[in-house]
């Protein structure tokens, strides 16, 4: 085997991620269903990597919800993004750093539309201009958070107090990675290793210790689409998406499903219960379903976070198996406490808890 | 089981690996025409039969080839075995023989014979 050759062809299939100086665009989905994650992100760069991290309080949603069920026009979109932009330029920012898999998405077809089409980034200055006063630069990079922790990996694994090893057995981790896919079979040059080679999550997973499981329908959609799950008649297409992909992993006997795009944390966590409440079928070992965790969750955990402090309890299926199989020490009775001690209310049914 | 107001869709995918071919060989070592089928359904168009009822020979060729036995087994006796998808085959397909070769390979697979 020539490793020069194999080299330089894995070379191309690198992306540029800035060092420092982001300017940090956060997710609807994200804040609401995994609020742990963008902390713990924000967290890490800014005070344990020293990183220049910021975040404008004006900045809005992208509207890529409303942009994917045709509610909001193209015209619309391209202007809201530009605004981003413009808060980017106002604050002295040249980096983006966007958190959702959608956005990110979003961000890459608008700047691609405006490379090919100049007309089409003049009417959107000029929209953006006549509706708020504000002027805009595109950015020198653009940059998904999971590449940051893609980037960051080693850091992570330097500082790390658990590996992604059963602790008891010594035996890795199978880790299932699910890379969203609008972070890179769109637009490939935006990604890490392209949509051939999505190396994103898998070199977290191999930094941290864990085995990387491939399995046939490793590449399959979710089952997230927009289109398939806001009408409730037409959300069998993405559930059936769903049980075809842990179908497919389930022999693999994965002990964690990491993935970089919210709407894939948030269907692959709630659908294994529907499909549980439906037909009575789990997918991952022992009868228990598989604990489903963003890339910062789990980097939390590698580096010995509290993971009620992570909010692992805000999924749907618990990761208390996880955590014994890491050898994470845990209290039970926080799981449902505020910061200052206060009890919440403790949902019922809660699955592998 | 919760109603959730949609449910988990059958899967379409066929699974050639999977799939019971034992069927489609018995009838292409006995009768090697139907091989040569392009499935270009000029059986179907002349078909007594399937002018009345569902009888379609393009569609059950296509599904012993596949492996997806069940329709076959329901729907093979329907043939009155006339012979005019003999006389417009434009591949020389003996229709008819392979329409007694799966009755046969059926009834053989019910005893446990193939």
């Amino acid at each position: 085997m020539k490793l020069e050759g194999k080299k330089r062809i894995w070379s191309e299939y690198q992306k540029e991620i800035a060092d420092d100086h982001y300017f940090y665009v956060r997710s609807c989905i994200r804040q609401s269903f995994f609020p742990g994650s963008e902390q713990f992100f924000l967290h890490f760069l800014g005070d344990v990597l020293g990183k220049d991290i910021y975040e404008n309080p004006s900045h809005t949603t992208c509207t890529g919800i409303g942009y994917h069920s045709d509610v909001v026009p193209l015209s619309t979109i391209m202007t809201v993004i530009a605004r981003h932009y413009a808060l980017m330029k106002e604050a002295g920012y040249k980096h983006i750093v966007i958190s959702c898999v959608t956005s990110f998405g979003i961000y890459t077809e608008i700047f691609e539309t405006w490379k090919h089409f100049p007309e089409e980034l003049e009417k959107t200055r000029e929209y953006l201009y006549k509706a708020t006063g504000r002027e805009f630069d595109l950015p020198e990079s653009m940059t998904h958070t999971s590449d940051i922790i893609y980037k960051f990996r080693n850091e992570i694994a330097d500082r790390a107090k658990y590996r992604l090893v059963n602790h008891e057995t010594g035996e890795p981790l199978n880790v299932v990675e699910h890379i969203g896919c609008h972070y890179s079979k769109m637009f490939p040059k935006y990604g890490v290793g392209g949509a051939e080679f999505p190396n994103v999550l898998g070199g977290m997973i191999e930094a941290w210790g864990g085995n990387v499981v491939d399995y046939p329908e490793r590449r399959h959609c979710c089952g997230f689409g927009f289109r398939q799950y806001l009408v409730q008649a037409n959300r069998g297409y993405s559930l059936s998406n769903t049980a075809k992909k842990f179908s497919s992993m389930k022999p693999y006997k994965p002990d964690l499903v990491l993935t970089n795009c919210p709407g894939c944390t948030m269907f692959m966590d709630k659908w294994q219960y529907t499909i549980r409440e439906m037909e009575g079928t789990v997918y991952g070992n022992n009868g228990e379903s598989i604990p489903v965790l963003t890339y910062e969750e789990l980097a939390g955990l590698v580096m010995g976070y509290n993971p009620w402090d992570l909010g692992l309890q805000y999924h749907m299926v618990q990761a208390e198996p996880l955590l014994k199989k890491l050898g994470i020490e845990y209290d039970p009775a926080d799981k449902f406490k505020t910061k200052d001690g206060r009890q919440m209310p403790v949902p019922q049914n809660l699955i592998n808890a | 089981m919760g109603d959730f107001g949609f449910t988990v869709l059958k899967e379409r995918h066929i699974n050639y690996d999977a799939n019971d071919k034992s069927i489609a060989e018995y009838i292409a070592e006995r009768e090697p025409s139907f091989r040569i089928c392009i499935e270009c359904g000029c059986c179907s168009a002349t078909c007594t039969t399937g002018n009345f009822i569902r009888f379609s020979l393009r569609e059950l060729q296509i599904l012993l080839k596949r492996g997806e036995n069940e329709i076959v087994r329901e729907q093979i006796d329907r043939c009155m075995l006339c012979g005019k998808c003999i006389l417009v085959c434009p591949r020389g397909v003996n229709t008819r023989n392979v329409i007694l070769l799966a009755r046969e390979a059926f009834r053989k697979s019910v005893e446990n014979e193939i």
